[in-house]
């Protein structure tokens, strides 16, 4: 396979498809594996598959190439969803969806960078990401490598300081070609965010920590697409998209249900779960 | 024995020099290796007039990154500029680098195989005055845990400089613990580290100290002594305590009745830990373990305080000879 370059998708109705595809992808892989987390691999599919197919250059056949674009799944148990991504990227055969999670696979429970060329960098343990994303973005600065840097949070996952330390680096060190998203499907394990450990307002946080913030809804891929390109124009300072998401989107007995956040599907509920995803 | 390198000559080897800390040989190498190395680039938060990075940071600003006060998000950053083909050297003092970071060491430099230096000042008791909330005394323990990690203990200037241009050209996570106060010089001027290979001053028939960090200094007079009353005591610079030098610690084993380990650090889980998990499988002795006696430090100057925890010449000299007592 070629270079995928920037921009290479634009046309709003291939990416609604290829989210699709996504999103049965991992549902397949979740409900063959019997564990994983289904609610956050679903809310970030619009945000992410925007992010790879019409943003990011990057080249599965050479994964280091250095003016590739990076990206970093911060919250590392959306891996289904990563995983699915660089499978129709051509990472990696499509059967190889089938061991997630499985004794020696490639496909970690959470991503190995060391098991899956073209992961960047391990996650899994929240909050770390973006350290990493900054870390990257400041390297890449001094060699005068202009690719630019990806990395979606969960927005439960923002109640880690390691995060707001981050956002005080980025901002300092005026990282503007990074692009952070928060995944923000109000909901974590124990419950909503707002219960758990409330995190609004959101924007106005992000703001104060300088960052230009950018809202939108996650899941209309019109507004992603103008998100990233504003993003991509913005200087001095690194953007933030602050995605509104369902959790579980697209399967209409998983929306919004904190029990499907570490839940893989059943076969039954796969089976009318994808006649939704293709209906809908 | 074999390997008696020059024992007797080896004091005129030693250099004169005043003593010196080793984090005072880690500032001025890590600015030569900027120099001569693009690739290399520093992070600190907010101590790096302690940690000594100040000086790289001073001549390199481009390369120096201040992560303010926040080792976790500092650890990170390091491993993301490992991965953009830098060669980061991360500082602060032992406790935070260690232990405010730990899950980040864990998860983006040991897990994710990154090219991160961990270089940590301020380790041990010897801190002094500022007491127990700034003195490492688990900080080799914890990094020892990490599976890909490797754990350095220079024992005096020299060998801090030689350790820090091996660690640079070495790919992979690495932690070099250093100190605060001044050491005198204990290896020869001609010595080179080799990651992963113990320094060998003598080994002895009766017992051998196995020493890291300031304590090869106190191990090597108390072998004097132990040696002039009777009782041949070899003396071990363990410097690499991961990956522990296996082959050099058979050859003691086997040639000693007794090892003595010592370590500015708790007798859980250091040298001590690693020198026992090796020859009770390999090659049982007894071994005794000197250092912190699982207890935190406290505030003192800091020979006073080696004093109060029983790091000194005299306790390496007393364990050995009531051992031969019995
Ligand atoms: C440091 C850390 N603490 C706890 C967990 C366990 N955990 C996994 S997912 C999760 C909730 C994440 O919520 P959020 O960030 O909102 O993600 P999403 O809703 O998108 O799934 C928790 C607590 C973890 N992976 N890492
Ligand atoms: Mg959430």
């Amino acid at each position: 396979m070629s270079v995928i370059t920037k921009g290479k998708i634009t046309d709003i109705q291939e990416l609604t498809s290829i989210a699709k595809r996504i999103r049965i992808k991992i549902l397949h892989m979740l409900t063959q594996s019997g564990s994983g987390h289904t609610g956050g691999s679903l809310s970030a599919a619009d945000v992410a598959v925007a992010i790879y197919f019409s943003k990011m250059k990057f080249n599965p056949d050479n994964p280091k190439w250095e003016e590739r674009d990076r990206f970093i799944m911060s919250k590392g148990h959306a891996a289904p969803l990563l995983y699915a991504i660089m499978a129709e990227a051509g990472y990696f055969p499509g059967e190889t969806l089938d061991y997630l999670r499985k004794i020696e696979s490639p496909l970690q429970g959470h991503p190995c960078c060391k098991k899956l060329p073209g992961i960047e960098v391990s996650t899994g343990s929240l909050g770390q990401g973006l350290s990493v994303a900054n870390g990257m973005a400041l390297g890449l600065r001094l060699d005068k490598n202009p690719a630019r840097i990806f990395c979606i949070m969960g927005d439960g996952e923002t109640q880690e300081g390691q995060v707001w330390e981050a956002a005080m680096t980025a901002a300092h060190y005026k990282i503007d070609t990074l692009c952070a998203v928060v995944d923000n499907n109000e909901l974590q394990i124990d419950g909503p965010v707002e219960e758990v450990m409330g995190i609004e307002p959101v924007h106005d946080k992000w703001a104060a920590f300088g960052w230009h913030v950018i809202d939108v809804d996650g899941h209309d891929m019109e507004e992603i697409l103008r998100a990233l390109d504003e993003a991509e124009r913005t200087k001095g300072k690194p953007t933030v998209i602050i995605a509104k998401t369902t959790k579980g989107k697209g399967v209409s007995f998983f929306e919004d249900k904190v029990e499907y956040h570490g839940v893989a599907p059943s076969r039954e509920e796969f089976d009318k779960a994808v006649k939704e995803i293709n209906n809908g | 024995m074999g390997d008696t390198t020059q024992a007797g000559e080896e004091q005129k080897q030693i250099s004169q020099k005043m003593p010196k800390a080793t984090r005072d040989a880690y500032g001025e190498t890590l600015l030569e290796l900027g120099r001569k190395r693009s690739d290399i680039v520093a992070l600190d938060a907010d101590l790096s007039c302690s940690t000594k990075t100040g000086k790289f940071a001073k001549e390199f600003p481009d390369r120096f990154f201040n992560i303010g006060i926040a080792e976790q998000d500092m650890v990170g950053t390091a491993a993301g500029l490992a991965l953009a083909g830098k060669v980061p050297f991360a500082s602060t003092f032992a406790v935070f680098e260690t232990g405010r970071a730990w899950d980040q060491i864990r998860l983006v430099v040991c897990y994710s195989n990154t090219n991160v230096k961990l270089v940590a000042t301020h380790g041990g008791i010897t801190v002094g005055e500022d007491g127990a909330s700034h003195q490492a005394l688990e900080d080799i323990a914890l990094m020892r845990a990490l599976p890909n990690m490797t754990v350095i203990v220079p024992a005096d200037a020299a060998e801090t400089v030689s350790v820090i241009n091996a660690v640079a050209d070495y790919k992979g996570p690495v932690y070099v613990r250093l100190g605060r106060a001044k050491v005198p010089y204990v290896v020869p001027d001609d010595y080179q580290f080799t990651l992963g290979k113990a320094f060998v001053f003598h080994i002895g028939k009766d017992a051998n100290i196995v020493a890291a960090g300031i304590m090869v200094d106190m191990a090597k007079k108390a072998a004097e002594i132990l040696s002039r009353e009777g009782i041949d005591t070899g003396v071990i610079n363990m410097s690499t305590i991961k990956p522990l030098d296996e082959e050099t610690l058979l050859r003691v084993a086997e040639s000693s009745k007794l090892i003595v380990t010592a370590e500015e650090h708790s007798i859980v889980g250091g040298l001590g830990g690693a020198v026992c998990e090796f020859v009770s499988e390999n090659c049982p002795v007894t071994v005794k373990r000197i250092g912190t006696l699982d207890t935190f430090g406290c505030s003192g100057d800091p020979d006073a305080l080696l004093a109060l925890h029983g790091l000194t010449t005299g306790n390496i000299v007393d364990t050995i000879k009531a051992f031969f007592k019995k």
